[in-house]
């Protein structure tokens, strides 16, 4: 018996190929989708991603400066450094005119930016501007603008000073991003330290990573334990003891930390429990807080439930008859808990490591109220250069190297644990 | 977990100090919470226990509800003290709090409630990469989102205004509506929205009959999430934020850098009462949802 087998297409009621309607049916669904999610993906993409873009642009840019001294900057670069002292007289007739016509506005921000790649080009460019808008009023035309500018002011014939320039010549630099990382350019243009004095980003770093990692270890400490007893405890024990961890997680982080100012403070309730007990004299309070042990305590404590939410979540669904089995076979309780249970616990103890951790290095509200001096970490920094300095490139830059540490962290738990496995609560 | 009757005095000793261990850890959770609680209704302007407030009998001199009188701006004689200064500032900053919580909190619950029944889809496109952006917000150190805000913001004339604040909360907490309502919407079981459209439901109708009273308790959690994110932002107002748009953690903040007074503690209470209030409130909608999908009861 033969099968005839049609190799016509299969066709819809409406004669067109059923894989085309499929097809059709399916983008159609996929647009739908898609539209559903658009308009908070538009409101996120204006409202988060383009600041962020944003700020990722201004840890580059240089543009303001070449916008205000263009000509100078052009005139510079087509200096020799290795046969003239000095720049050539060209460089000083653009930057004779271009202070003397340019915004005054414009110019103070430039002088700002000046000041950062050497200290004193402020108070020397508005020393000579204002000489020269008497010579441009008296009318007269100098005959060397080189002389006129040394004239001035003695520091035109210092080269250190045409030197910083190198630095600012391009639209886009990555001065604030070395500077982030206390260093800077030299005269050739070469990465050098900073001085030492102004050396305090290296310092901060690497107090952000300490505290981080303390913090991580901490918690890993304190939330096992808990995490364990919650994971193994009958339902409507845990869920009442479950309240201890969410309760701070849910409460303002503002309220926490001030309890902690309130427990930790010299006469604090820590203190005045320990000197009731008779353990410390009345004038040999411990300072526990404004320094490095306040922010260790203090995020500690804000962070814990972040550990022992994944830990939890991981520990529940071990079966208890592994230990057993385990205890069974011949395994002391200890080898049984090393060798069978805590391996099991590993997807729960990175997950809640990374996140401590990932949370730890961005804090800022906490380190910054009970820190004191020595315990600040470097999101400190990034509100000061905003809000006090002003200094918004190097803000920036700081801003952009803790998010690419962020973003590498962040990548690093998408690969263990998936960033959609997110679960609050 | 209770320790079987064969356990060794090893293995006792390691238990009892396992639980005494577990019981500190909760403390330590704790404590720091209610610890500040009796402080607030001290009559001294010091954030201490007093000598009054611990002795026995208790005496009533030494507890007073003075700093609640002057949090709600209540400048009376017996409130005011040479160190905490009065003003209306708490009661503006409550005002405003609930203004720009509640404008963020409809914003956000509309647009991520929509995100999320987008990406349950089964067709949806790119999910993976959508997801990562949509969450972005929450996972982006606040000082780094405060920093490029603040300088994008400027550009467009949007610092310092209701405005700006309420747009930047809104985009941080649509992330927690997003992932809320998500998880809502596992196994949400799609055949009832084949049914109603099978029996001629419109996708609105569908919508709202159907899908909405659903997953109603993931959107109201979701909702107070959003709420109480902007309701406890404190690094944007910060910087974005004019003495116009002042809110509580604005306020609190200038409290514990200036002028640390014991009403600072008061409104604390109000907060931590206020914590535990929706933290049961999610809980119960959480164990109705599960009801709801048929999830049995853990």
């Amino acid at each position: 018996m033969e099968v005839i087998i049609s190799t016509a297409e299969l066709l819809t009621t409406d004669g067109i190929p059923l894989k085309q309607s499929l097809r059709k049916a399916e983008r159609r669904n996929k647009l739908r989708a898609f539209l559903l999610v658009f308009p908070l993906l538009l409101f996120i993409f204006v409202t988060f991603v383009m600041p962020i873009g944003d700020m990722l642009l201004r840890s580059v840019d240089d543009s303001q400066i070449n916008s205000v001294f263009p000509n100078t900057f052009e005139e510079y670069k087509k200096w020799d450094k290795g046969t003239d002292e000095l720049p050539p007289e060209e460089v000083y007739k653009n930057l004779f005119f271009e202070l003397a016509n340019g915004d005054k506005r414009q110019i103070g921000k430039a002088l700002t930016r000046m000041n950062y790649a050497k200290s004193g080009w402020k108070s020397l460019i508005k020393k000579t501007t204002r000489e020269i808008k008497k010579i441009v009023k008296k009318g007269e035309e100098p005959k060397s603008y080189k002389e006129t500018f040394i004239k001035i002011n003695k520091f035109w014939a210092d080269p250190t000073y045409w030197y910083s320039f190198n630095q600012m010549v391009n639209d886009q630099s990555s001065i604030y991003y070395w500077n982030a990382l206390d260093r800077t350019f030299d005269e050739d243009g070469d990465v050098v330290l900073q001085d030492e004095k102004r050396r305090m980003y290296i310092k901060t770093w690497l107090r952000t990573f300490k505290v981080s990692i303390y913090v991580t270890i901490f918690c890993l400490i304190l939330g096992f334990p808990v995490a364990h007893l919650l994971a193994n405890l009958p339902l409507r024990y845990s869920n009442l003891l479950m309240i201890f961890v969410l309760l701070p997680f849910w409460t303002s982080l503002l309220v926490r930390t001030t309890a902690w100012i309130v427990m930790l403070q010299q006469n604090g309730v820590i203190n005045g429990i320990l000197v009731w007990l008779g353990i410390i004299s009345d004038d040999g309070r411990i300072q526990m807080v404004y320094n490095e042990a306040g922010t260790l305590i203090a995020m500690t404590q804000i962070l814990l439930p972040f550990m022992i939410l994944p830990l939890y979540s991981v520990m529940r669904v071990i079966p208890k008859s592994h230990m057993r089995a385990a205890q069974n076979l011949g395994a002391k309780p200890a080898t049984a808990f090393w060798r069978v249970y805590l391996p099991q616990t590993i997807p729960g103890i990175s997950a809640g490591g990374l996140l401590v951790f990932v949370l730890a290095i961005g804090y800022f509200i906490t380190p910054e109220l009970v820190g004191g001096k020595d315990g600040k970490l470097i999101g400190s920094w990034i509100a000061y250069h905003l809000k006090t300095t002003l200094n918004w490139g190097l803000c920036a830059a700081l801003g952009a190297i803790l998010l690419g540490i962020m973003l590498i962290f962040y990548w690093l738990y998408n690969k263990i644990v998936g960033i959609d496995n997110i679960k609050l609560g | 977990m209770a320790l079987p009757s064969y356990a060794t005095p090893v293995q006792r000793t390691y238990y009892y100090f396992y639980l005494f261990f577990c019981t500190v850890v909760f403390f330590f959770l704790i404590a720091p919470l209610f610890a500040i609680i009796p402080i607030s209704f001290s009559v001294s302007p010091f954030m201490v226990f007093t000598e009054g407030m611990l002795a026995w009998p208790p005496d009533p001199e030494a507890w007073s509800i003075r700093w609640y009188r002057n949090m709600i701006g209540d400048c009376s004689a017996d409130v005011v003290s040479s160190t905490v200064p009065c003003s209306t500032k708490w009661m503006k900053g409550t005002v405003n709090s609930f203004y720009i919580g509640t404008i963020a909190t409809v914003i956000a619950t509309t647009l991520g409630t929509l995100a999320a029944l987008g990406l349950s889809r089964p067709h949806m496109p790119y999910k993976g990469l959508i997801m990562a952006i949509l969450i972005s917000p929450m996972i982006v150190p606040l000082i780094i989102t405060a920093a490029g805000m603040f300088f994008f913001y400027a550009r467009i004339n949007l610092v310092y205004t209701f405005t700006g604040v309420i747009l930047a909360h809104v985009a941080l907490a649509t992330p927690f509506v997003v992932i809320t309502v998500t998880a809502t919407l596992v196994g949400f079981d799609m055949n009832m929205v084949k049914a109603a459209q099978s029996l001629g439901a419109k996708p609105m109708r569908t919508f709202f009959k159907v899908i909405m009273p659903l997953i109603l308790p993931g959107i109201i959690s979701g909702a107070l999430f959003a709420f109480i994110t902007s309701f406890d932002e404190v690094v944007i107002v910060m910087f974005m934020a004019s003495i116009d748009q002042l809110t509580i953690p604005k306020q609190m903040w200038a409290g514990i850098r200036q002028e640390i007074s014991p009403v600072i503690l008061c409104m604390a209470t109000c907060l931590v009462l206020l914590s535990i209030f929706l933290l049961t409130t999610v809980e119960l909608l959480r164990r109705r949802s599960e009801k709801l999908r048929g999830i049995k009861a853990r």
